[in-house]
């Protein structure tokens, strides 16, 4: 029952959607709509268990000491505060006044947006040390990966003076024919390996996300 | 030691400090460069200018701040372009910090579109935007492929309200707007698997005309699908976005980025040939030792 | 330049010294990093709560199960089915516990259930079909070389991308060894990968640099703003405050690094 029960849920939910896809009838429609409308609910659920994770192992932290505990206090408190704000400092649960507290914005956009972005920022000096480091003409093989890369960079760089144009048209190649061939071939390759998996897992081959007994 | 043993054991830092000075440098001096456009951005702005006042349109704001320094400019340009041509914009936002970023866009675009402005030799008088009646934002709800299928049927069942808790049905902009049957395009702007389920789920079903406005990490994955026409548009990165600029006249922070753009493209350039230097240089002195 | 207003501005102050703090991490982990990562990990989290119950449950659940205007007597509402979905969600806390972790599964089901089924025609189509079909469209035999420099329109381009798929495709195909031809083609086919990840690797630069571009001009037009005559002498003064920190941090660390080099030597 514990394990039946799920893969059948699965088995039969599957079916029926692929199903679904043929049969546009009327109640086959209403059933589909039904049933997206209790997923986006049950997803919110799911997704709320991370932020317990993040509450519980922070606290956790803090309370017995444990080593680097002060930024688990900060993580806490920017955690506590932007739900204090976001309820409009507990005036309103129930409608979307939160959303515009001036705070709740405030810390978006001037704590969250430039921390997270400088963040990724970081990795444009990383690959400037990969490009130094690792970006190696060992082979044909990276010889190719590294020209192809050059065409691309040069692209748009307005100091190649005649050959300028002559830059911008391969490249333009480049990324409409090989490039192409390319990735249409991994698109290909994905897509028939993610129907394979849809299948296994409908019919309870792949069994995973069941976790153990 | 010699050079090319210094060269190969280069602290890292001195390489950040090389780039970072490059770009401050090019920041600071008042230069501008040329931006030629290319078909597939082309596509998409021709394709919004020939609409006509009151058309809908849907931009998909899917993005996280980790993501705004490219697709930012996108979403100014074409919502302030829409926004001109008096077009009505359904945003929604299907990334975890999608909201916020949409909430900054759009406040500042209705700002924007308040002053008087000319582009491509047409004047636009300024006009004040208001929210259900030029556009709608419907906010964020996750598992992004089961709401692109969900606004295929209808935008009310993944949101019965907007953003700001307004039910749908109640904005006048919403009436007689039940799904994508409704919109003419979808401009969908993101920084991940978003873009797939867009054209998986949501074109690939409901046969809507998307454009896709992408990261650079992402721009060159997407042209089977620009080729197999599922796409008929395509914005790449930083370049994407000030193309889209250029071509409507409007410069900004896409345009002003590309400089800075060219001059680390060549520091990057430049340590990848003194690297293949060092490398080549040390493999012939190694081969070398091993003759003898 | 515009006025910005004093509050805006301290925010907008807030901001650059935070950004600041990330960028201390290119010389080393420090507190300043550690600060703003764990700052925004809270924050972040926080955001998300906000964003889930008001755009999220409020809309899709309470709303839908409310009764006039009551969010609690939902005895009486029109829709009281809404509560077995709320009742499936509750039924994920369960993971937490290792006696009633099996209870989570039910709702597990239902989504892998219908994540699969709308995936498989959809992707089918999608990826596999309308990706096939394009790639078998009809040469254009009467412009096969093209015009001009490098023409994708081409007859000889559209060859060249139904035979560079057919070969990378051929690459993946480990089931059966490569040999003879089909050694042959599965090398062309790599050769084809090659060019088109390092299209990829040119896109991956520019769009790398691009995040730094930004963080530029943020900082930048914080700093025009700083030093803008109008802002009045006050707004210098952040500005000298903010990099001041830095700068004294990295006086420190630089006597630290002389002091410590001094001490190895003797």
């Amino acid at each position: 029952m514990k394990r039946q029960i799920p893969l059948a849920l699965v088995f039969i939910f599957g079916i029926f959607h692929i199903f679904q896809y043929f049969v546009p009838h009327e109640s086959s429609e209403w059933l589909y709509e039904f049933f997206l409308k209790w997923i986006y609910i049950i997803g919110i659920f799911a997704l709320a268990l991370g932020i317990w994770s993040l509450i519980r192992v922070s606290w956790d932290k803090v309370k017995h000491r444990r080593p680097n505990w002060p930024y688990a206090l900060i993580t806490l408190g920017g955690l506590f505060a932007m739900i204090i704000f976001g309820f409009d400092y507990f005036r309103h649960f129930f409608t979307a006044e939160g959303l515009q507290n001036y705070m709740f914005r405030a810390f978006f956009d001037y704590i969250l947006i430039p921390i997270q972005s400088t963040m990724f920022s970081l990795l444009a000096f990383f690959i400037a040390s990969a490009a130094y480091r690792a970006f190696r003409a060992r082979s044909l093989l990276a010889t190719l990966l590294l020209l192809s890369a050059l065409i691309i960079m040069l692209r748009f760089n307005p100091y190649l003076g005649f050959f300028g144009d002559y830059m911008e048209k391969t490249a333009s190649w480049l990324l409409n024919v090989p490039n192409l061939a390319a990735k249409r071939a991994i698109i290909i390759g994905v897509g028939l390996g993610m129907v394979a998996t849809s299948l296994k897992v409908m019919l309870g081959i792949e069994r995973q996300y069941l976790g153990k007994d | 030691m010699n050079i090319f043993d210094r060269m190969m054991s280069l602290d890292r830092r001195w390489v950040f400090l090389l780039l970072a000075v490059v770009c401050v440098v090019t920041y600071v001096w008042p230069f501008s460069i040329p931006i030629r456009t290319t078909d597939e951005v082309e596509n998409i702005f021709d394709f919004i200018d020939t609409l006509k006042e009151g058309d809908y349109i849907f931009l998909g704001i899917d993005y996280d701040p980790n993501a705004l320094a490219e697709l930012h400019p996108m979403t100014y340009a074409i919502a302030e372009h829409a926004f001109r041509k008096k077009l009505k914009i359904i945003f929604a936002t299907l990334s975890q910090n999608g909201p916020g970023m949409a909430d900054q866009a759009i406040r500042d675009i209705t700002d924007s579109v308040k002053l008087d402005r000319t582009y491509n030799g047409v004047f636009y008088p300024g006009r004040t935007i208001v929210n259900g009646v030029d556009y709608v934002f419907l906010g964020y709800k996750p598992y992004f492929a089961l709401v692109i299928l969900g606004m295929g049927q209808n935008f009310r069942i993944p949101f019965p309200t907007d953003y700001y808790g307004t039910p749908l049905d109640s904005i006048p902009m919403m009436k007689g707007i039940l799904n994508y049957d409704q919109i003419k395009c979808v401009v969908d702007i993101t920084a991940g698997n978003v873009a797939d389920a867009w054209i998986s789920y949501g074109q690939g079903r409901y046969n809507f005309p998307l454009a896709l406005g992408l990261t650079g990490v992402m721009g060159a994955d997407y042209y089977p699908f620009l080729n197999s026409r599922q796409i008929f548009g395509l914005m790449g990165g930083l370049l994407g976005a000030a193309q889209y600029e250029k071509l409507s006249d409007n410069p900004g922070p896409a345009m002003d980025g590309m400089r800075i753009q060219v001059y680390a493209h060549i520091v990057i350039i430049f340590f990848i040939i003194i690297g293949n230097i060092g490398f080549l240089a040390s493999r012939k002195k190694r081969m070398g030792k091993e003759v003898k | 330049m515009e006025a910005m207003s004093f509050g805006t501005f301290i925010w907008t102050t807030l901001g650059a010294f935070l950004t600041l703090c990330i960028f201390s991490f290119l010389y080393r982990d420090n507190v300043f990093y550690k600060i703003a990562e764990h700052l925004v990990v809270g924050v972040s989290a926080g955001y998300f709560v906000i964003i889930l119950w008001h755009n999220g449950l409020q809309p899709n659940l309470f709303d839908m199960l409310k009764d006039g205007n009551s969010y609690f007597l939902w005895l009486n509402s029109a829709q009281p089915w809404y509560v077995i979905p709320a009742i499936l969600g509750a039924m994920m806390w369960t993971r937490f516990s290792k006696k009633w972790s099996w209870v989570s599964r039910w709702p597990i089901a239902l989504y892998m259930g219908i994540a699969t089924g709308v995936a498989v025609p959809l992707e089918m189509k999608n990826r596999v079909n309308l990706q096939l079909y394009a790639s078998m469209q009809s040469l254009d035999w009467g412009n096969f070389f093209g015009t001009g420099f490098l023409d994708a329109a081409s007859g000889l381009s559209g060859l060249i991308v139904f035979l560079g798929t057919l070969a990378a495709l051929f690459y993946f195909f480990f089931s059966k060894e490569h040999t003879g031809m089909f050694k042959g083609a599965a090398r062309f086919g790599i050769w084809i990968l090659m060019i088109g990840f390092g299209a990829s690797f040119g896109y991956t630069v520019m769009g790398r640099i691009s995040l730094f571009v930004q963080r530029i001009q943020y900082i930048g037009d914080w700093t025009k703003v700083t030093w803008n005559p109008s802002s009045g002498g006050g707004f210098i003064t952040f500005w000298f405050l903010t990099f001041g920190i830095f700068a004294v941090w990295a006086i420190y660390e630089i006597i630290k690094f002389f002091r410590n080099r001094g001490e190895i030597t003797e």
